[in-house]
């Protein structure tokens, strides 16, 4: 039974950490930490019980904040986070993923880097910067960001990056050659005969299936897809959703046929809830059918939008969804969507949303 | 000895940095090299990697802007401020 959970919450002014126990009815909240930074992503790994916090300040760059005690003292460190003199310099980091004992840190301009000793200096993933496509990847209105990191489960060699624009790619080499994986996802921005380029889609959000490391499921700009054979090819499961647009999914942590979405109005309509009546959207069955999760949540004015990292679901029995949204409001499922209940408001506008249990 | 002054939100972010550091330098480069050495990670806060000052922030010396590459006269106070377009 666990003791604890922990909402991981990263905001455009700070980091903070909401905290309650498995029935998941009482919160609290501590923070902001890091110093009030704009903070991208903060994630937890399991293995060492450090927490690290990606982003960066308009003053002071990029940095990975790490806590070794769950929030109470935070250190930071930007070495070796960096370009080639001369190139444009790393503005922020945007993602932040553990596993295999390696932390990667996705940043903008678009890169990959990783670090072997929690945080404290990281090295450039060379390879990922010598695609041949990288000079023609372009900034997405969130600017161009390395926004998703999927390491494989179980081999350290495969890992899968989303990049926006420029699509997804893999490695199966451990980063030093990598390989486009597109094919099927369109880009409605582009004339008809040039929508489905090999890359430079605009990739919203990538995630796993647990259990099952090829069955991948993405938000794009243009459309929601699945793929069951790691990216190589994906097809459209965007029917039966109100909207091809939106930017989270979040996946089941232990059904690979459960998904949970929070689609947007559309890209050129305003990106918020459709209607303003906001709603998650599951499905049960990899993608084939859809349905709407309201029950507590806003059904009237619900003008906000939720960001590429900011929904995640725990591992509880059930399974708990948690999203927070542009306006700082931070909504919390027990029961795998059916029902919701805003359980902080006020915030910063929230970036991202991760978990963690701990165990007694 | 040359005179360094830091603004309040960098010197927090080093446990134990003062806003007031005294050493001895000849360069604005020379002097963030020195604070880089007693606090290890100043450096890339001050710097970014083209090299160059950070875009939102402002060094001036004896009351003049400068660059990395400014020279400190011996007794110089060097001013680092946050701008206000970072703010």
């Amino acid at each position: 039974m666990a003791a604890r959970i922990l909402l991981l919450v990263g905001t455009k002014k700070g980091a903070f950490i909401l905290e309650s126990d498995a029935a998941r009815a009482e919160w609290s909240l501590r923070g902001p930490f890091c110093e009030t930074w704009p903070v991208n992503h903060i994630i937890a790994d399991p293995a060492t019980g450090r927490l690290h916090a990606g982003g960066g300040n308009e003053w002071f760059g990029p940095a990975v904040w790490t806590s070794p005690d769950l929030g109470a003292s935070w250190t930071h460190s930007s070495q070796g986070l960096a370009y080639e003199a001369g190139e444009t310099p790393i503005k922020t980091v945007w993602s932040l993923s553990v596993a295999h004992g390696v932390l990667h840190a996705g940043v903008e301009p678009a890169g990959l880097f990783r670090s072997t000793d929690g945080g404290q200096r990281f090295t450039h993933v060379n390879g990922l910067r010598d695609h041949p496509s990288r000079p023609e990847w372009q900034p997405g209105g969130g600017g161009l960001i390395l926004h998703g990191l999927l390491p494989h489960p179980s081999d350290p060699a495969q890992f899968w990056v989303a990049i926006s624009t420029g699509g997804v790619f893999h490695t199966a080499d451990g980063g030093q050659s990598w390989a486009p994986r597109n094919r099927g996802t369109r880009q409605d921005y582009a004339p008809e005969d040039q929508r489905y380029p090999e890359h430079g889609q605009c990739v919203h959000c990538l995630v796993m299936a647990p259990g099952e490391p090829e069955l991948l499921y993405q938000q794009n700009h243009c459309g929601m897809y699945r793929s069951a054979d790691g990216g190589r090819s994906w097809t459209s499961i965007e029917q039966g959703l109100p909207s091809s647009f939106g930017f989270p999914a979040a996946t089941h942590p232990r059904d690979p046929g459960t998904l949970f979405l929070l689609p947007l109005n559309g890209d050129q309509a305003g990106r918020y809830m459709p209607d303003a009546k906001a709603a998650v959207w599951r499905t049960r069955d990899g993608g084939t059918t859809w349905q709407a999760l309201r029950d507590g949540l806003p059904q009237q004015d619900a003008f906000f939008g939720v960001l590429r990292q900011a929904m995640a679901t725990d591992r509880l029995e059930r399974a708990g969804v948690y999203f927070g949204t542009s306006g700082g409001e931070l909504y919390a499922s027990a029961d795998e969507g059916e029902s919701w209940r805003c359980i902080a408001r006020h915030l910063p506008t929230i970036s991202s949303v991760e978990t963690l249990v701990l165990e007694d | 000895m040359e005179r360094v002054l830091l603004p309040a939100a960098l010197a927090r972010l080093f446990p134990g940095a003062p806003r007031q550091v005294d050493l001895e330098a000849t360069s604005v480069a020379q002097a963030i090299a020195g604070l880089e050495a007693r606090w290890p990670g100043m450096a890339d806060r001050i710097c970014d990697s083209t090299p160059a000052i950070r875009r939102h922030l402002r060094i001036f010396v004896d009351g003049e802007p400068a660059t990395l590459h400014a020279p400190l006269r011996p007794g110089a106070e060097m001013l680092v401020m946050t701008a206000m377009s970072g703010g």
